[in-house]
C-alpha cells in the first residue's frame, strides 16, 4: 500500500463570516506529482499555507509526512515555495540562500547545490533586488529544494517565468518525479499539469469538488466525426457503434464514445454508403475542459458568458493560463 | 552538538549573517556612535575649551565639564547619551528587524524551513542581543579613547573610574539598550511591518513620554503613569547611576525620577514583557 504523505481530513479556515476553505480532505502519496488545481480565490494557498503550519486551520486536521502540519520536523523536511518568494533584497541570491541554509541547519554549500540545481550559480552574487520575477522565481525554488526535502510543495513555481524557464521548470518537474520525489504541485498551467503530474485535486469556492488521475478524470478517447449528409453519417455510426454511443455536434459533426480503434472500420462504412466524409480524428478531453466542467458544475466557471473552451476567456475568465 | 543540530542556534547563526550583510544596520550603528562622540565629547570639549560651556548649557562649570570628559567621567557621560539618543536608534534596530521580515516576506521563507517559530524568533533575538552587547562595548571603548585623547590633550593624569562603576554602566547600559531594541521588536511585531512600526515608536519614545512627563508636572493624577514609562526608568537608571540630568542642565532624557535598583528592575520588566509579548503575537498569528 502506497503511504500517504499529506492527509488533510475536513480541513477549514474561516476568516471572520468568509470561508477560504471548506472541509476539504486530500490525499498525496509518496512519489506522485500531485496537481492542485483551482480558479484564483479557490482556497490552493491558504491549504498550502496550513500545510505548512504558516496559517492555523479553524476546522479539520491535516497531517504531513506523518506528523501533525506545522510540526517543524516535518516542515524541516518538506521544500516550499508559497507565493511570491520572499528574500532580503539587499543580499545577494547566494547569501540568502546561505541564510535559508542555516535556518535549515545546513552547511553554506548546501545553497551552492541547490543554486546549481536550478541554474542560477552564474547570477548568484547580484543583489535579490536586482532580479527580474522569474530570477526571483528561480531562487524561490532554489530555497525549496534546500536539504533534499522528502515533499515539495509549489505554489505556483511558473509565475513570472518566460517560456525558457518555464521550459526548465518542466524538465526540473520531470526530474524530481523521476527520482521519485514527492511534489503538491499547485500551477494555472493546466498543460503542464496534464503532463507532469499523476493525480489531481480541484478545489472551487474553498471546497475540494474532485480528486482524481488524471486519466481517470479526463475519461476515455472519442472520435469526431463531420460528414454529409448528416443524417445518413448519423445512421451509419449508430449501426457501428451503436446508437447510443452517437451525439451530434452543434456544429453538423458528431461525437462517438467509442473506442479509436473502431476508426477504420467506421471510416469504410460512411465511404460505402456514400457518404462524404470530411473529417474523423480521435479526441481525447484535455485537463482544462475537464477543469472548467468541475467547476461551473461547483458554479464557478468564469464570467458569465464565458466560453471555457476558449483560452483566451479561460485566462480572463478564471486566471487559468492554457498551453 | 554543532550549532547546526541546535535549531535555536542555527537560527542566531543565519540571523546574524543576514544582519551583519545589512547595510542599514552598519548606518544605524555608526549614526549611534557618531551622536555619541559628538554630543559626549566633540562639542563639549570644543565649548570647554572656548570657555562657552557645554553643548546644552552655557552655565555648566569648565570643571565639571573637564571631568566628564576625561577617562575618570566616561561610565556617567556615556550613560548619558543613552536613554533618549541611543535608545531611538536601538528602538529603529528592533522595528527594522522584525518589521523588515514583514515587508520583504522573509518571514513566511524562513518558517518553510523548519526551525520553528520560537526558534526562529529566539534566534532572532538572539542575534539582536548579540548586536547590543557588540555596541555597548564599542561605544564604551571608543569613549575611554576618546576620553584618553582629552587628557593628552589637556596633559591630565588619566584617573581610571573603579572597575565597579564601568561594571555598572556597562550592565545599565546593556539595560537600557536591550529594553528599547525590545520594544522596537513589539513594535515591529504588532505592525507587521517596518514604516508604522518606526513610525509610531519614535514619536512615543522621542515625544508622547516627555508630553506625559510634562503633563504630570501640572496634573498629578498622570504622575503614577509618567513615572514608570519605559523611557522614565531609562532616564533614571543613567541619572541614578551619575549621569546629570537634564532638570540639572544635563542631557536631555536623563532623570531622577526612580533610583537606580528600581529603575533596573523596571527596565527589566518591560525587556522581558516586550519580547514575551512580541513572541507570543509571532506564535499565534498567521503569516
Amino acid at each position: 500500500m502506497t503511504e500517504t504523505v499529506v492527509s488533510t481530513t475536513g480541513l477549514t479556515k474561516r476568516y471572520g463570516p468568509r470561508v477560504a476553505v471548506d472541509d476539504v480532505s486530500l490525499a498525496v502519496r509518496r512519489g506522485e506529482v500531485y496537481g492542485f488545481l483551482g480558479p484564483n480565490g479557490a482556497g490552493k494557498t491558504t491549504t498550502l499555507r496550513m500545510l505548512l503550519g504558516l496559517v492555523r486551520p479553524t476546522g479539520g486536521s491535516a497531517r504531513v509526512l506523518g506528523r501533525r502540519a506545522g510540526d517543524p520536523a516535518a516542515v524541516a523536511r518538506t521544500g516550499a515555495l508559497i507565493e511570491n518568494p520572499g528574500f532580503y533584497p539587499y543580499l545577494s541570491g547566494r547569501d540568502n540562500l546561505r541564510v535559508m541554509a542555516r535556518y535549515h541547519g545546513l552547511a553554506d554549500d548546501a545553497a551552492e547545490r541547490a543554486l546549481d540545481r536550478v541554474g542560477l550559480t552564474a547570477r548568484a552574487g547580484n543583489a535579490f533586488r536586482s532580479y527580474s520575477l522569474g530570477t526571483k522565481q528561480r531562487l524561490g525554488v532554489a530555497a525549496a529544494l534546500l536539504g533534499d526535502p522528502e515533499l515539495l510543495v509549489l505554489d505556483e513555481p511558473t509565475n513570472g517565468l518566460d517560456p525558457g524557464g518555464v521550459a526548465d521548470m518542466r524538465r526540473l518537474l520531470a526530474d524530481l518525479a523521476a527520482d521519485g520525489q514527492t511534489v503538491l504541485l499547485s500551477s494555472h498551467l493546466l498543460g503542464e499539469v496534464q503532463e507532469t503530474c499523476d493525480r489531481v485535486g480541484v478545489i472551487s469556492q474553498g471546497r475540494l469538488i474532485a480528486e482524481s488521475r488524471i486519466a481517470d478524470l479526463r475519461g476515455a478517447a472519442s472520435l469526431h466525426v463531420r460528414a454529409t449528409p448528416v443524417d445518413a453519417a448519423l445512421a451509419v455510426a449508430g449501426r457501428v457503434a451503436g446508437e447510443s454511443a452517437v451525439t451530434p455536434d452543434a456544429d453538423g459533426g458528431m461525437r462517438i464514445d467509442a473506442d479509436p480503434g473502431l476508426a477504420p472500420e467506421l471510416a469504410r462504412a460512411l465511404v460505402e454508403a456514400g457518404v462524404r466524409l470530411h473529417e474523423l480524428r480521435a479526441r481525447e478531453r484535455t485537463l482544462e475542459e475537464v477543469f472548467f466542467e468541475l467547476t461551473r458544475a461547483a458554479g464557478r466557471a468564469g464570467p458569465p458568458g464565458a466560453d471555457p473552451a476558449s483560452p483566451r476567456s479561460a485566462r480572463d475568465g478564471a486566471g487559468l493560463v492554457t498551453r | 552538538m554543532s550549532a547546526a543540530r541546535v535549531p535555536l542556534l542555527a537560527s542566531a547563526r543565519a540571523e546574524l549573517l543576514r544582519l551583519r550583510r545589512w547595510p542599514a544596520l552598519w548606518v544605524m550603528l555608526g549614526v549611534g556612535m557618531l551622536l555619541d562622540l559628538l554630543f559626549g565629547y566633540v562639542f563639549n570639549y570644543l565649548g570647554y575649551r572656548s570657555g562657552s560651556g557645554s553643548e546644552v548649557n552655557e552655565r555648566t562649570p569648565p570643571d565639571q565639564i573637564l571631568h566628564g570628559l576625561l577617562p575618570g567621567g566616561v561610565p556617567e557621560t556615556t550613560l548619558a547619551g543613552m536613554p533618549l539618543f541611543g535608545g531611538a536608534i536601538l528602538l529603529l534596530l528592533g522595528a527594522l528587524t522584525i518589521g523588515g521580515g514583514y515587508g520583504w516576506g522573509t518571514w513566511k521563507t524562513v518558517l518553510t524551513q523548519g526551525p520553528g517559530r520560537a526558534s526562529a524568533y529566539g534566534g532572532t533575538l538572539a542575534a539582536l542581543a548579540t548586536v547590543v552587547v557588540t555596541l555597548v562595548t564599542a561605544v564604551f571603548l571608543v569613549n575611554f579613547g576618546a576620553a584618553l585623547l582629552v587628557s593628552v590633550l589637556e596633559s591630565q593624569a588619566p584617573h581610571w573610574p573603579p572597575a565597579a562603576d564601568v561594571a555598572r554602566a556597562y550592565g545599565a547600559a546593556l539595560l537600557i539598550y536591550a529594553m528599547w531594541t525590545a520594544a522596537g521588536v513589539l513594535a515591529g511585531t504588532l505592525a507587521r511591518g517596518p514604516a508604522l512600526a518606526v513610525g509610531l515608536g519614535l514619536v512615543w519614545a522621542l515625544a508622547v513620554e516627555n508630553l506625559l512627563r510634562g503633563v504630570a508636572n501640572v496634573l498629578g493624577a498622570v504622575a503614577p503613569v509618567a513615572d514608570v514609562l519605559p523611557g522614565t526608568a531609562a532616564g533614571s537608571l543613567a541619572g541614578g547611576l551619575g549621569a546629570t540630568a537634564f532638570a540639572d542642565d544635563g542631557t536631555p532624557g536623563v532623570l531622577t525620577t526612580l533610583d537606580a535598583g528600581p529603575a533596573a528592575l523596571l527596565l527589566a520588566v518591560y525587556t522581558a514583557v516586550f519580547a514575551l509579548a512580541a513572541g507570543a503575537l509571532i506564535l499565534r498569528r498567521d503569516v
